[in-house]
């Protein structure tokens, strides 16, 4: 690894649905009185048509902001909940980011600490490669009605890119512990996980494991722990993290939020969100610790540099938490994450099969959102056709690919449909236009009632279309929300 | 060089199936009771029909693809017997279809005969099914009112229209069809309501409510058309002849290009203009004495009225609230009850419509008959607003 390795890029996304704890605990105290101590804050809330792949989706185009993602040469997806067991997951985001196809991709999984595990060997497959890699990672996981989880887990998703030239940090080198110590599992045909008690947790895992990988990652870095600025570390124990900083030498100072007043726990997305989040507030010359413990601990080191000064500001952390809806139906949870048989209606029984050949030959139109630009007239046209819309051309074959995701459009018509089957009536969707041509009928989604009118800004956003309950297909499709 | 379809072709006979929620009926026997009607109306062997259109558009809904269900149900035979279909202009693509072998001279007598059964569903409103393997990847999981809906946000910005405004003059619509459907034996809903009611109603797809929206009914309708020649020699008087057919399909402009923005349909506009030169009409305002155009929603008519170039771009509301399109209005719009009592079996309306037309000009109408009409238009949408098919057919005295 060389010292010139680090992170280039960086975003986030959570999603914009915020559960009050209260409302959980309003429904479930009466089983467990015990929510009632933990009914503080809120907790991030996938929608019903976003999960580990859309969020990522959304937090890797946030990373990718400004940069030229011809470039990206790898792909890195980590998650816990990925969508598919056999399609590649990563394969989804490439295609929804228009990457490239000379890629090499690689979903990561099999514990809350896939983030940094992924992160640390994206980091050492770069080694001494020209060209920047992605890695993301992105979480939505169930919990039972009135378990703590259900409390503490929040869904999200975040990014970095990684490789040479002037990074934002430098990575000052990694060091990773592996040992089968179980805080919870996920069997594999399994929908919930399943924990051990807290205190074996603390006392035996974090206070343990985590000092000791830290202290072989200073010793290797030759970095005195005193010096380290930002320490993300995600835990979702009270006090655990301060009490890990102690043992390690780590000033108190440096202990980073871990978000579980504003977001939740993001599982293997969580300690790559806490990172942005650092990010966001770090100065040149900050030390920044980033370790997660689980089965083990990954700890990786990071020097900021003078080109964080530089960096375009974007959504990230700070603004994915900033674009917020608090929601208090504790219904839509269960709802949404298809824990309650809820009665859909005959029009939900319409078959959803997707015809996979369908699919391939237009993924380019409907996974990554491309239309045409007919080199004759110039017309923007979504969805392309052989011939160019433009009743004054109509040319044969005339158009060049013109994405539409990070076109930025304003409402032409809607309406909110409740009729039609929708995971959360009504349906809204409309006829956008984008600036500078082009325009579409599609499905909008985080619309607050009574907050559309004609003229709304609006931004495209990746997002489920439909899902296959027959044969367990997950359709993915864009649609255009409030910008 | 091409003289159109004006008077090349009369209606010899019509027939029309009461339409409703026909629980005890299958398609087949709502054809009979329409063909039946049809045939003895125009007083000729059903062995003297040489061809048959077939329009239905939601077939396996009910009868099945292609032609021989109408064959089989009618005993037809062995002739050729086409089925279309072109969304809710199925009906009118059928009797288009009928027309024009007549006029083609290619046959003497020809039939038309459109059909739906959609209350088999087990839910209400139109049946809910995909769209074609590649649509379904990416258009909205759209409803008929949550598109047509979104003319009436298209309609308010580009004229400046208050909501409250916009809906009464909607509901004075919907007010307005129920009182002439209360006096039509064949409508399905025969009930008269209030304006009240329509405001208060509940919403369906905002700003549309439930009775903006169009019911949803079983029904078949049916034509015998021959030439005007034949007619005569058959012993007919007062003939009702074709004035015009015309269609007109989305090619995408609306959707994809240009400055379409949502509050009026341009494939209404391109048919309407057409139907007119093709009929010799220059003034339509002055020179139509009825329409009935699909109202599938009440908001579908209301611009509807520009579209045809009746009231003027802007001025529906107007119109509307003056009672212009009233039973005692100056142009009666749905003077049968319309689309939104007599429900949309689709490949029966535009048969439906047509038939009410050549009822009131042979004076045969009843209640509600108009005195002394001359000219009537029909007109069928379907699809979206965005991406649709538009019929205009005009028909009236023979000769006028």
């Amino acid at each position: 690894m060389t010292n010139e390795s680090g992170i280039l890029s960086f975003g986030a996304y959570v999603p914009r649905l915020r559960l009050a704890r209260k409302a959980i605990a309003a429904a479930n105290a009466w089983f467990n009185p015990g929510l009632r101590a933990l009914a503080k804050g809120e907790r991030a809330m996938a929608n019903w048509d976003e999960d580990a792949v859309t969020m990522s989706v959304e937090a890797a185009r946030d990373c990718l902001a400004g940069f030229d993602r011809g470039t990206v040469a790898a792909v890195t997806l980590a998650s816990t909940t990925h969508p598919f067991d056999d399609r590649q997951n990563s394969g989804i985001l490439a295609n929804a980011l228009n990457l490239r196809p000379a890629l090499r991709v690689l979903d990561v999984a099999g514990s809350p600490r896939a983030g940094t595990s992924a992160l640390a060997a994206a980091f050492a497959a770069a080694s001494g490669s020209a060209e920047p890699a992605l890695v993301a990672a992105g979480e939505h996981r169930l919990a039972k009605a009135a378990s703590t989880q259900e409390m503490q887990y929040g869904d999200g998703a975040a990014a970095v890119l990684i490789g040479g030239g002037q990074p934002l940090a430098r990575l000052l080198g990694t060091h990773s512990e592996t040992v089968d110590f179980v805080p919870q599992f996920r069997a594999h045909d399994r929908a919930y996980d399943y924990a051990w008690e807290e205190r074996w947790i603390r006392d035996e895992g974090y206070l343990k494991i985590v000092p000791r990988t830290l202290a072989a990652l200073f010793k290797a870095t030759g970095m005195e722990p005193g010096a380290v600025t930002h320490l993300c570390l995600p835990c979702t124990l009270p006090r655990v993290t301060l009490a890990v900083a102690k043992r390690a030498g780590i000033a108190e100072s440096a202990v980073r939020d871990n978000l579980a007043a504003v977001c939740g726990d993001t599982g293997a997305a969580h300690p790559l969100l806490m990172l942005v989040h650092a990010l966001e507030d770090a100065n040149p010359g900050d030390t920044v610790l980033l370790a997660s413990f689980a089965e083990g601990c990954d700890a990786l080191l990071f020097q900021v540099t003078d080109e964080i000064k530089k960096f375009p500001a974007r959504r990230g952390v700070k603004g994915s938490l900033a674009r917020r809806n608090e929601e208090t139906t504790y219904g839509k949870l269960l709802a949404f994450n298809d824990s309650v048989q809820l009665e859909r209606g005959m029009r939900a029984e319409v078959d959803k099969g997707t015809p996979l050949s369908v699919l391939y030959r237009n993924r380019e139109m409907i996974t990554g959102l491309v239309g045409g630009r007919c080199r004759a007239c110039g017309t923007v046209q979504y969805p392309r056709g052989r011939y160019c819309v433009n009743p004054g051309c109509n040319a044969l074959d005339s158009q060049d690919d013109q994405p539409f995701a990070e076109l930025a459009a304003t409402v032409k018509s809607y309406t909110a449909d409740s009729l039609t089957y929708s995971p959360d009536p009504p349906a809204y969707y409309g006829m956008i236009d984008f600036n500078g041509g082009g325009r579409m009928m599609i499905d909008f989604t985080d619309v607050d009632e009574g907050k559309l009118e004609v003229g709304t800004p609006m931004r495209m956003m990746f997002r489920i279309k439909d899902y296959d309950a027959v044969r367990g297909f997950v359709r993915y499709f864009w649609k255009a929300a409030p910008a | 060089m091409a003289t159109g379809i004006k008077d090349k072709v009369a209606i010899l006979g019509m027939g029309c199936s009461k339409f409703g929620e026909r629980w005890d009926r299958n398609a087949e026997d709502l054809m009979v009771e329409a063909f039946e009607e049809a045939l003895k109306d125009a007083g000729i062997e059903r062995n003297r029909i040489e061809a048959a259109w077939f329009g239905t558009a939601l077939e396996e809904q009910h009868v099945g693809k292609s032609g021989v269900p109408l064959a089989m149900t009618l005993r037809l035979p062995y002739i050729p017997v086409t089925r279309v279909e072109n969304y809710c202009a199925t009906g009118t693509e059928a009797f288009r279809g009928a027309v024009y072998a007549v006029a083609s001279g290619a046959v003497d007598f020809a039939l038309a005969l459109g059909v739906e059964k959609l209350k088999d569903t087990g839910y209400g409103g139109l049946p809910q099914r995909g769209r074609g393997t590649v649509n379904n990847l990416f258009w909205p999981n759209l409803s008929a009112p949550g598109a047509f809906a979104q003319l009436a946000a298209a309609y308010r910005a580009k004229h400046g229209v208050d909501g409250k405004d916009l809906k009464r003059a909607m509901a004075h619509i919907s007010v307005k069809s129920h009182d002439n459907g209360a006096l039509n034996p064949k409508a399905h809903l025969r009930n008269r309501i209030s304006e009240d009611d329509v405001m208060k109603a509940p919403i369906v797809a905002e700003p549309l409510g439930l009775y903006d929206c169009c019911g949803v009914s079983d029904g078949a309708a049916c034509a015998i058309v021959t030439t005007p020649d034949i007619a005569r020699g058959l012993g007919k008087k007062d003939l009702v002849g074709v004035k015009a057919l015309q269609i007109a399909v989305s090619n995408g402009e609306e959707v994809q290009y240009g400055e379409w923005d949502g509050s009026y349909f341009a494939t209404t506009r391109a048919a309407a203009k057409r139907a007119y030169q093709e009929a010799g009409i220059g003034n339509p305002r002055s020179e139509i004495s009825l329409i009935e155009v699909h109202d599938c929603f009440s908001v579908t008519e209301l611009v509807t009225m520009e579209d045809l170039g009746i009231s003027a771009e802007g001025k529906a509301i107007g119109d509307v609230l003056d009672g212009f399109y009233d039973a005692k209005g100056k142009i009666p719009c749905q003077i049968d009850g319309g689309l939104k009592c007599f429900g949309h079996p689709i490949g029966a309306s535009g048969l439906r419509m047509l038939y009410e037309m050549y009822l009131q000009l042979n004076e045969r109408a009843g209640e509600r008959q108009r005195s002394d009409p001359v000219i009537g238009l029909t007109h069928n949408l379907g699809g979206f607003p965005h991406q649709n098919v538009s019929s205009v057919t005009i028909v009236g005295r023979y000769g006028a």
